[in-house]
């Protein structure tokens, strides 16, 4: 132990001086540094380029616009948009998403809240298999549960239904929001556990007076997470909802794309309408994201 | 949010009260365990409902011919009751050893290990690679990576669409073939070409997760091993080699895992990169199983379930023999 403080202690006096390091390790030339460069321009324009082309796509003047991109130019227009806004089930889709993703989110998150804190607290007999299974449950196939799922819910009469759909995407939404939670908890200092339970509070009142104000993040990420998974959820959503009113996004795109017609510049408005805002969202927490995502990891 | 967790605390508050004079009883030796399982007890509740039980129901059907023709079902008013047999093991021995075996399933069983190894394998050399340059001390570094994380933000059942069109036969792809005076690829419709494409727009769509983690990895390792290194005079193919790619151990473990079974259980990309009735040969198991049960007519429920059986039992078999594996090569490092 008293090794390691030694040592950095003894990295940081270079650190103010980084001229140092980059001379040390970074021998790079204007080559390198061009080479460096090129080769994440390259990569940046491949990772943009569908999105920009299905942006560039929904300015164009009809369905088969694609096939002649060139004249697009010469035509750029929001009518896809209007088109869209205005004659297609665009609102109540977003409705059925909303519906959908936030109910998924609040289930998944609030069951899952006192799991993660015990698993990453507590060690009971059954705690192996427990994680086991909370990491086998993420890796169920869709395959798996899809058709006992829809045999249940037909003789429920609960197909078509919103809170059916909020149900199955809870069969992967809770154990992950677990996952996620014990990760985060297992970065809060377990002094504060003892320090709540020298002051006589049982382990419950630990978890929800210290533990759950202090992770207000971590719970925020779990929530983004399982929001996000839920918009994007595409075998269940297909099979669950028929009324093309209670569609979320992902399946009502597909109805853009059919085997007879293909109206593809309306499809290209629509993706564009529903990647900007995900995005956006997806940005503002996707840093959070990575580390929860590995940090529960090969712990268990 | 503060609302949500007061609410929370209350209700727990609430429902401990009863239970406490089983709390007193218990207190001596089992306090620990019994907060432990109280905590637990949402979530098993809920797995097991949600989960076990669809499970067993779903083991029990592959074990009978039940299809969308036997099954109980309402049509207007009318009920039809179930009327499918057990016939045990028949749809297991049907599917690994049939006449129709190799067509049906071996075949879409090599094709998805070659795709799971494939995409795993891109999307994790590529995502190296882009990690070690973005960890460069380099102008622009978080411009390139916001950029480089766009196919991740989108959501994937939009991004799929845009590859599509790109794809199609005169899409923008083959335009610039064309204009190369290269040969234009049926992507959508040859075997080979549809399978080519899927690996494309999965790797696409996989490697900034894998970027962003290793990324991660890269500047968790302590710097001073880099300089330990370059003391002793190592090149920088022996840094690599011994201090980064141990470093990374242990985010590799993690994310190659999720890495495979997120592959493995791929359903949105080649889902709709193909329709719901296209390309059957570049089907993996995962919507082979999908298209049993649901994409054609009759609905072929106890097979479909019975390849969910499978799916689950191959994955279970792989993660055990990696958390072995991962185990053993811990030791050895030790």
């Amino acid at each position: 132990m008293s090794t390691t403080t030694l040592e950095k202690t003894e990295a940081t006096p270079p650190a103010p001086q980084p001229g140092r390091h980059t001379r040390g390790r970074g021998e790079r030339g204007t080559l390198g540094t061009t080479l460096l460069h090129g080769g994440l321009v390259v990569a940046s324009l491949v990772a943009l380029a569908p999105v920009a082309w299905l942006f560039y796509l929904s300015l164009g003047p009809d369905k088969d616009a694609y096939l002649h991109p060139g004249k697009i130019l010469d035509s750029l227009s929001f009518s896809n948009y209007s088109y869209v806004l205005q004659h297609t089930a665009f609102f109540d889709w977003f409705k059925s998403t909303m519906i959908v993703a936030l109910g998924t989110t609040l289930v998944g998150v609030f069951v899952a809240a006192t799991t993660g804190y015990a698993v990453s607290r507590m060690r009971f007999p059954g705690y192996r298999q427990l994680m086991w299974v909370l990491l086998l449950t993420q890796a169920f196939p869709i395959a798996v549960l899809i058709v006992p799922m829809y045999q249940i819910f037909s003789d429920l009469g609960l197909i078509d239904t919103y809170g059916a759909l909020i149900l199955i995407n809870c069969t992967t939404a809770v154990p992950y929001s677990a996952w996620l939670l014990k990760g985060y908890f297992d970065t809060i200092p377990f002094e504060i556990d003892e320090a709540g339970r020298v002051d006589g509070l049982t382990p419950f009142g630990t978890f929800f007076r210290l533990i759950l104000p202090l992770s207000r993040p971590g719970l925020a990420v779990a929530a983004f997470y399982n929001f996000i998974t839920a918009v994007a959820e595409v075998a269940f959503a297909t099979t669950f909802l028929l009324d093309d009113s209670k569609y979320t996004f992902a399946v009502g795109l597909q109805t853009f794309v059919s085997e007879h017609d293909a109206q593809w510049n309306y499809m290209a408005a629509t993706a564009v309408l529903i990647a900007i805002p995900v995005s956006v969202f997806f940005y503002l927490v996707q840093k959070n994201l990575v580390t929860g995502l590995t940090a529960g990891g090969t712990k268990g | 949010m503060t609302v949500a967790i007061d609410r929370a605390t209350g209700e727990r508050r609430g429902d401990r009260a009863p239970r406490s004079g089983l709390g007193r009883r218990l207190k001596q030796g089992y306090q620990k365990h019994w907060y432990a399982y109280a905590m637990i007890a949402p979530v098993v509740i809920v797995l097991g409902v949600l989960v076990l039980y669809p499970l067993v129901y779903g083991l029990y059907l592959t074990l009978t011919d039940a299809n969308s023709l036997n099954t109980a079902r309402t049509i207007g008013v009318n009920h039809i009751d179930a009327t499918y047999k057990f016939i045990g093991l028949g749809n297991y021995k049907e599917i690994l050893f049939g006449p129709l075996a190799y067509d049906r399933f071996w075949s879409h069983f090599l094709w998805t290990a070659f795709w799971t190894a494939a995409c795993v394998f891109l999307h994790y050399t590529i995502g190296l690679g882009l990690a070690l340059m973005l960890n460069q001390k380099l102008r622009g570094r978080t411009f390139y990576r916001l950029l480089l994380v766009v196919p991740w933000a989108v959501p994937t059942f939009v991004t799929v669409f845009s590859w599509r069109i790109m794809l199609a036969d005169s899409g923008v792809i083959n335009q610039v073939l064309h204009s190369l005076h290269l040969p234009e690829p049926q992507w959508l419709e040859d075997t080979f070409w549809q399978r080519f494409a899927a690996i494309t727009v999965n790797t696409w769509c996989g490697v900034p997760f894998m970027m962003l983690s290793l990324l991660g990895g890269l500047q968790s390792i302590d710097p001073s091993l880099y300089e330990a290194a370059e003391m002793d005079g190592a090149s920088t193919w022996q840094r690599f080699r011994h201090v980064t790619l141990p470093g990374l151990r242990a985010v590799s473990s993690t994310v190659v895992l999720l890495g495979v079974i997120w592959t493995f259980n791929q359903f949105a990309i080649i889902f709709l990169l193909f329709g719901p009735t296209g390309a059957p040969d570049a089907q993996i198991l995962v919507t082979w199983a999908y298209y049993l049960g649901f994409g054609q007519q009759p609905r072929d429920f106890a097979q479909s379930a019975a390849y969910g059986v499978l799916l689950l039992s191959i994955l279970t078999v792989f993660t055990s023999f990696y958390f072995r594996w991962l185990k053993r090569n811990d030791q050895l490092a030790v």
